[in-house]
């Protein structure tokens, strides 16, 4: 009978990551299509439609820089959790915290300047995101407990938190019982440019992508959590703290989550309601994956799914599928990426067993 | 303290998909996987389930085929994270979007069809006690299918040769190996059986349940239950006592907001997670630094044989 043998690579060329990120990309789509077929709807057409709809025309690229935007920031902030080996599966809910933080800001604390609000709302957010995600570091780094399992958990505590707050206190009189948040005043709403609504956070999202790559490049935190994800019995000898490297990082992590969150709100929605992220934490995982934790390619693959998210919101439209369609090659993509990946660290090699 | 009868009888019955659900996962982490597929497999048992109990005009093949989905979709995760030593999270998060994406599209033109789903059948005798009766003995046949997988599965664990096999395969898959039986194999067994369970919980909520399909049916009873797992410190009695206990919870809800009562429903939704969380500390801090905590302790590894352990 033949036999798969998997032999490790003794060197990992340059080129594989990149292209079983693509393949993976083109499989999920032929994958999708096939369900598509499966429903008696043209995946060609459907694909078309998608196509035209994000990048077709002005406002649908413009929408997709929107939608991209947080992707990129919580995609960051994952793969700064990830470059330590910590699975921050909470950007999600940092984000909620933060937008949650934000709102608070505006409603107890608002000052009729711009340039306040803003450094308000920033720092507000991001302590927010960056307490909630030192939380789980913490839980992970002094007590062991697993991060994965909490920042899922502390995801859903989020969500409920945020609805608590829209359901009931922070409702506001007038939206004729709509759950939804008063609108923020101007002085609270990040500019837009170029008549679209793409916002402040588009170079926030530019500016922390190089601040990452300089922070692991070139500053000797940066190594050390690099050496702590790669090889933490190095990292141990050579006597780096474990415990304040992920409490600290998951800090990071969270407030960068938690300032995508912000943005948002501030800058996009203007008020905070439900659903305003419909599951950005949840693909920025697959955005830092595809992107395999590279801040510059981060930005790319944020700028694909944003693409992605625009197409199904156009599909919802022109031919009437459910939105959340696109989770299947969100899905797949990710399925197909892990399955490729291990041609990323071994050969396959197809054995016959002989007979004895 | 009448009152209390119908609230814990729906209990039960709210509980029994989270059952399914939490003893499927129970199963799979016991034996070294991690699948946090949960709520994407939950809605593909719900969709097919539905589907199959439509078209065959029986619930019982579409719980059929309900577990054959779900079994097939976790045997995925076990090709990717048993075989290929993928990422188990990033795996089980692919399908969780895979499953919720695929069954609203598929879903998409049984929204609003209701089937007759499965008799009330309560148990001669046992049902005309007091309390116990109509708490636990007048339901439909799943329910008491939960009863006898949980006893089944507590006595399968701890007291078979079978049950220490699998137990072994998620604490240590080199001796497994090393005893001359195949922790790979294991692994792929239970996942998969593990998968079957999770699709009846699904298969549950929308067949027997609600008797009818809508997007995204299970609201998030399928991260709950990968919470009870832990909750349950992965032992399938204490896991289903929190899986009724959460029915319990879900149902007690309804009736407040029927009966206008302030506590606010959202502070009760979030409690199964905040008390997953405490539950992990207490137990952390009370025993030091618990690297295991009743946990697997090859959990969420990649078990290669060829290779030495790190």
């Amino acid at each position: 009978m033949p036999r798969l043998w998997l032999e490790k690579r003794k060197d990992i060329p340059w080129w594989i990551g990149g292209t079983l990120s693509v393949l993976s990309v083109i499989l999920a789509l032929g994958a999708g299509g096939g369900l598509l077929l499966a429903l008696g709807v043209s995946p060609w057409e459907a694909y078309v439609t998608m196509f035209r709809g994000a990048l077709g025309n002005w406002y649908g690229l413009s929408e997709t820089v929107v939608k991209a935007i947080p992707l990129a920031m919580a995609g960051l902030a994952v793969s700064l959790a990830f470059r330590m080996q910590v699975w921050n599966i909470g950007a999600e809910g940092q984000i909620l915290l933060g937008a949650l933080a934000t709102a608070a800001t505006v409603r107890y604390a608002f000052v009729d300047n711009f340039f306040v609000m803003l450094f308000l709302m920033m720092l507000s957010a991001a302590l927010a995101g960056g307490l909630w995600g030192a939380l789980a570091g913490w839980l992970k780094g002094r007590w062991r407990v697993n991060e994965i399992i909490s920042t899922l958990m502390m995801n859903y505590i989020a969500l409920h938190t945020v609805d608590y707050f829209i359901y009931g206190p922070w409702r506001d009189p007038a939206s004729l019982g709509f759950p939804m948040t008063a609108p923020f005043p101007p002085a609270a709403r990040l500019p837009l440019f170029l008549d679209t609504r793409v916002h402040l956070g588009i170079f926030f999202a530019l500016i922390l992508a190089g601040a990452l790559y300089f922070f692991f490049r070139w500053t000797r935190w940066g190594f050390e959590v690099r050496v702590l994800g790669e090889n933490p019995q190095v990292a141990h000898y050579a006597g780096i703290p474990y415990v304040r490297n992920v409490v600290l990082l998951m800090f990071f992590s969270g407030a960068l989550a938690g300032l995508a969150g912000m943005g948002e709100i501030a800058g996009l929605q203007g008020r905070m309601q439900p659903g305003f992220s419909p599951g950005y934490g949840y693909t920025a995982i697959i955005v830092a994956w595809l992107a395999r934790l590279n801040p510059g390619a981060i930005l790319g693959v944020a700028f694909f799914m944003g693409a992605l998210l625009v197409g199904g919101d156009t599909l919802q439209v022109v031919l009437r599928l459910p939105l959340a369609s696109t989770h299947i090659i969100q899905g797949c993509i990710l399925i197909f990426l892990l399955g490729g990946d291990v041609w990323r660290t071994h050969r396959i090699r197809l054995f016959r067993d002989k007979k004895c | 303290m009448e009152y209390l009868i119908p609230i814990m009888a729906a209990a039960v019955r709210s509980g029994t998909p989270i059952l399914f659900a939490t003893l499927g996962e129970l199963l799979t982490e016991r034996v070294g996987v991690m699948n946090l597929g949960l709520e994407g497999i939950m809605l593909m048992g719900s969709l097919s389930g539905f589907w199959g109990a439509l078209v065959f005009s029986n619930p019982w093949a579409g719980i059929a085929l309900a577990v054959l989905v779900g079994m097939a979709l976790s045997a995925l995760h076990a090709v990717l994270c048993v075989s290929l030593g993928a990422n188990q999270v990033v795996s089980g998060l692919a399908l969780a979007m895979f499953g919720t994406g695929t069954s609203a599209l598929l879903g998409k033109n049984l929204v609003g069809v209701t089937i007759p789903g499965l008799p009330a059948a309560p148990l001669p005798g046992l049902a005309e006690l007091p309390w116990v009766g109509p708490i636990l003995f007048s339901h439909d046949v799943l329910v008491y299918g939960g009863f006898i997988l949980t006893a089944f599965l507590a006595w399968f664990l701890y007291f078979t040769r079978g049950g220490l096999n699998l137990r072994a395969a998620g604490e240590a898959p080199r001796v497994v190996d090393a005893a001359g039986l195949s922790a790979v194999r294991l692994r792929y067994l239970y996942t998969i059986l593990g998968g079957g369970l999770v699709g009846l919980g699904g298969a549950y909520m929308s067949v027997v349940y609600t008797k009818m399909w809508a997007e995204m049916m299970t609201a998030g009873r399928g991260w709950i239950a990968l919470a009870l797992v832990i909750f349950g410190l992965w032992h399938p009695v204490r896991s289903a006592l929190g899986a009724y206990f959460f029915g319990g919870v879900g149902a007690l809800q309804l009736r407040m907001q029927a009966g206008g009562t302030t506590v606010p429903a959202p502070l009760l939704m979030m409690l199964p997670y905040v008390m997953t969380i405490a539950v992990l500390f207490v137990i952390a801090v009370r025993k030091g630094y618990a690297v295991s905590l009743g946990a697997p302790r090859s959990l969420g590894v990649p078990y290669h044989r060829e290779e030495r352990d790190g």
